[in-house]
């Protein structure tokens, strides 16, 4: 199979290149007619990148550790869903996932564009195309997943145990098809500007697609921060590392996008901007490729350090050079159609919105770079940690969630003081209103304060919006309420889907700003011991240690401490903490002990044990007890993300025949003729 | 119904069938009353956790100092998670000895610093050029961006009402037009359009 393996990829690689230069050539030479040979590539290099994916799938459920990437990432007994999730685990068989699944998106981009864009698709099969046949070559030349070893061992070495979680099964698929996803806009956005039609077409023939990538990337780092959670054992969910910060800048520049894309669409205004931003998107992904994958910067979650990463930044380099050169070739085909009135306007909220978003990107990446910049400059070497991401990018957090709220209160073109009256007076009352209460039952960490005071003026507006639109639908139609509020959204899903994803942000700022009260304590206990807790929310809890009991399992050794757990004097049943040494079929140790959690969550707080481990081989065990409020609420706000994305992308959701558009207000037309039939 | 059959949950049951989660065995004898059957596989031994009236001080001290093994965290958050790390027990150690040796925070702070670098905190000291530019500049750039942002907007805002007026005053039908000159200008038209 590895035979079969390289051999696709080779065709690949070859198709590949044959499909970008005959995507551009067939332009240039002015031969249409070559076009659906290059989409015909396309469906070609995915069939063989299908191939040498079933051919690595192969391999590992074969056991063959003749194959370098089998004996290094699987053992005999590895569950199956991790021998699975092994074609991933890697860095071969990640690089060759990505290539596997940005091909089947680029054909579903040839596929599934309506035809009115078809004069965009032949330059789109050669970007995607160019993305996909770097992919290869990194593969062919520096990171072969097909590799063979001079000698069979017996087993392989096994799946790294902080893999070996449901949450790897899903979180690295889901932050890849955000990551591969981010070509598709990309590709459309280059070839609006080679083909020189820079109307909004590619915009609308890319909108799916950015949401897709922008839920796919919500998605998935959400569930990173559930993985490190539950897996890593440290008690929090985002630590500022690295890699997390890479998974996050794509995220933000195309949050900024989607934003300012409403400006291009409605006032043909920020062309430019747009361009820009689509190509930096496309730029942090594959930064937090190489960040990923070079060693450059520390990072727990990191692939083995290679020289792969020098081929990502030599690409990031001669794509941002190509694409920028491009854009600025263009430069003078973008004016604006019109220009900004007012400060007091949407326009100029979504602007700010932007350059906050934006901002914080810098801020984030800035800070990443920063332990790498302060050695060239000063040679001394510094951590930049939570504290530094803290300092710099809370108070513009806490901006972005004012303006989250301010934005949607704010006329089109110029607002007038009356309508800001209007507008403003019930989402500030509910503002003045939570911190009033926040202040009086005695909350007094300043940021925490001001996130929750600002999260209840972001439901005042949200709520406010809902609730004018179900009035108007009842006026108008006489409809009930809950029919009213299901129309509202179904006849307009992008505005009030997008209205959904702002409960998701405030839920995920009521959540991250619970951790600010978190509680944690060190308890080292004999069986029968305990230790009591009181939480930010005025509970005792108490922990009595049971005792540890070791057994084997299928892959590993584990071994259990217990703890009996009680809230205000009320059992709360058992918990288990495991430290878990996991070995190959033949028993011998794979890896280091890992720690595995125990987690109780609830709608206030989470109780979270950690097994520190064992006192000189007795049963008396150390622990870690966290209580962490709010926590569950980021999962929640992880879901009602995923479920406003989804409602915005749904297809349909204008008005219907029987629903006839209405004149605008304050506007009467008289039709010539009319009326005299 | 057999009540001696061990029960299967739900959630195993689903687990196992994904091969998720496999049937367990216990180990077969157990150690000494109190003691571990197979300690080696409980990671590092630990030693009991000492209780310290300044434990919270202790705390907040070692979640401003980097652990140095590479995981990013800092030396309260790594040494309580066991990340099989050598570093963070022995800087809690160093934490400790220096505390009792009676200093303040600062002067510990200061003692890693000497002893391991700047680096040896988990955020740089706001102070020095480059430090400072490191804090600063993020916010800094978005305020002179939104500042010139509201500057741009508001000039050509003037620009164009300014433009306005002018066209308004340079046009050729003015509001204080006498009947004469209306009567003029409409036989002129008159005559462009023979």
């Amino acid at each position: 199979m590895t035979l079969l393996g390289q051999f696709a990829l080779w065709a690949a690689f070859v198709l590949g290149l044959w499909c970008v230069v005959l995507s551009f050539s067939s332009r240039w030479q002015g031969r249409p007619d070559l076009s659906a040979t290059v989409v015909r590539s396309v469906f070609a290099i995915t069939g063989c990148l299908l191939v040498a994916s079933l051919s690595l799938w192969k391999g590992l459920i074969s056991h063959d550790f003749n194959m370098e990437y089998v004996a290094a990432y699987t053992s005999r007994n590895l569950p199956n869903a991790y021998i699975f999730s092994a074609f991933w685990a890697g860095q071969k068989g990640s690089l060759l996932f990505w290539a596997v699944v940005l091909s089947l998106f680029a054909s579903a981009a040839q596929l599934l564009t309506p035809r009115r864009f078809a004069y965009l698709m032949p330059y789109v099969a050669g970007v995607t195309a160019a993305v996909i046949t770097f992919f290869v070559s990194v593969m062919i030349f520096a990171a072969d997943p097909f590799e063979r070893l001079v000698f069979t061992p017996a087993d392989g070495r096994g799946l790294n145990p902080q893999l070996q979680n449901v949450g790897m099964v899903i979180h690295p698929p889901m932050l890849y098809l955000g990551y591969i996803s981010l070509t598709i806009p990309f590709a459309f956005a280059m070839a609006a500007l080679l083909s020189r039609r820079l109307d909004t077409g590619w915009i609308h023939a890319i909108r799916k697609w950015t949401l897709v990538s922008w839920l796919f990337l919500a998605i998935g780092i959400t569930l990173g921060m559930w993985w490190a959670y539950v897996e890593l054992g440290w008690g929090g969910y985002w630590a500022w590392d690295p890699v997390e910060n890479a998974s996050l800048l794509p995220w933000l520049t195309m949050t900024a996008f989607l934003h300012s894309v409403m400006i291009q669409e409605k006032r043909g205004m920020l062309k430019r901007w747009n361009f820009s931003l689509v190509i930096g998107t496309f730029l942090l992904s594959i930064f937090g490729t190489f960040i990923t994958r070079s060693g450059v910067i520390a990072s727990v979650h990191s692939f083995t350090q290679s020289n792969v990463g020098y081929f990502f930044l030599a690409f990031l380099v001669i794509v941002a050079v190509l694409s920028f050169t491009l854009l600025y070739t263009r430069w003078g085909l973008l004016e604006a159609d019109v220009r900004l009135e007012s400060v007091v306007s949407r326009e100029a909220a979504f602007l700010f919105n932007n350059l906050l978003l934006v901002g914080i990107a810098f801020s984030v990446l800035w800070g990443t770079l920063f332990p790498i910049l302060s050695e060239l400059v000063r040679g001394t070497k510094i951590t930049v940690g939570v504290p530094f991401f803290n300092r710099v990018n809370v108070p513009l957090g806490l901006l972005l969630l004012a303006l989250t709220g301010v934005g949607p209160l704010i006329a089109w073109r110029k607002a007038s003081t009356s309508n800001l009256k209007r507008q403003f007076i019930a989402p500030v009352a509910c503002g003045l209103m939570t911190l009033a209460v926040l202040l009086a039952i005695g909350v007094r960490d300043f940021y925490a304060t001001v996130a929750l005071a600002l999260a209840g003026f972001v439901a005042g507006t949200i709520v406010q919006e809902f609730y004018r639109g179900v009035r108007a639908r009842r006026r108008m139609h006489g409809e009930s309420i809950p029919l009213a509020f299901a129309r509202l959204i179904g006849r307009n899903r992008r505005r009030y889907g997008g209205y959904i994803v702002h409960v998701a942000v405030l839920i995920y700022f009521v959540a991250f700003a619970g951790m600010a009260f978190k509680r944690e304590q060190e308890a080292t206990l004999k069986p029968g011991d305990s230790v009591e807790m009181s939480s930010p929310f005025g509970h005792t809890y108490s922990f009595t240690h049971m005792g540890i009991s070791q057994y084997e399992a299928l892959n590993r050794i584990v071994s259990a401490a217990t703890v009996e757990v009680t809230k205000d004097g009320r059992s709360l049943g058992l918990m288990t903490s495991e430290k878990r040494q996991h070995v190959d079929s033949f028993k011998r140790p794979t890896f280091e002990p890992s720690t595995e959690v125990g987690i109780r969550s609830g709608l206030q707080e989470d109780v979270y044990i950690v097994f520190a481990g064992a006192v000189n081989g007795t049963e008396e065990a150390v622990y870690r007890f966290n209580i962490n409020p709010l926590v569950w609420w980021v999962w929640a706000g992880g879901f009602v993300l995923a479920l406003g994305g989804i409602l915005t992308m749904w297809p349909g959701g204008g008005p219907t025949s029987s629903a006839p558009r209405r004149v605008q207000a304050g506007y009467e037309v008289t039709l010539v003729g009319a009326g005299k039939d | 119904m057999n009540r001696n059959r061990p029960e299967l949950s739900r959630r195993h049951f689903l687990l196992s069938a994904v091969g998720l989660q496999a049937p367990q065995d216990s180990l077969s004898g157990r150690g000494a009353t109190g003691t571990l059957r197979d300690p080696g596989v409980v990671g590092r031994p630990r030693q009991p956790t000492a209780v310290r009236g300044d434990e919270a001080e202790i705390k907040a001290l070692e979640q401003r100092l980097a652990c140095s093994c590479g995981c990013t965290l800092d030396v309260f958050t790594c040494r309580t998670t066991d990340f099989t790390c050598t570093y963070s027990p022995e800087l809690h150690r160093e934490v400790l000895a220096l505390r009792d040796e009676g200093r303040t925070a600062q002067q510990i702070l200061d003692a890693f610093v000497e002893k391991y670098g700047e680096k040896a905190l988990m955020a740089p000291k706001p102070e020095g050029l480059i430090n400072l530019t490191g804090y600063l500049l993020p916010g800094g750039l978005i305020a002179a961006a939104a500042a010139g942002l509201i500057l741009f907007i508001t000039r050509r805002k003037a620009a164009v009402a300014a433009a306005s007026a002018v066209a308004a005053s340079a046009s050729p039908v003015g509001a204080h037009a006498s009947p004469e000159e209306l009567e003029r200008l409409r036989r002129a038209l008159a005559d462009l359009e023979d």
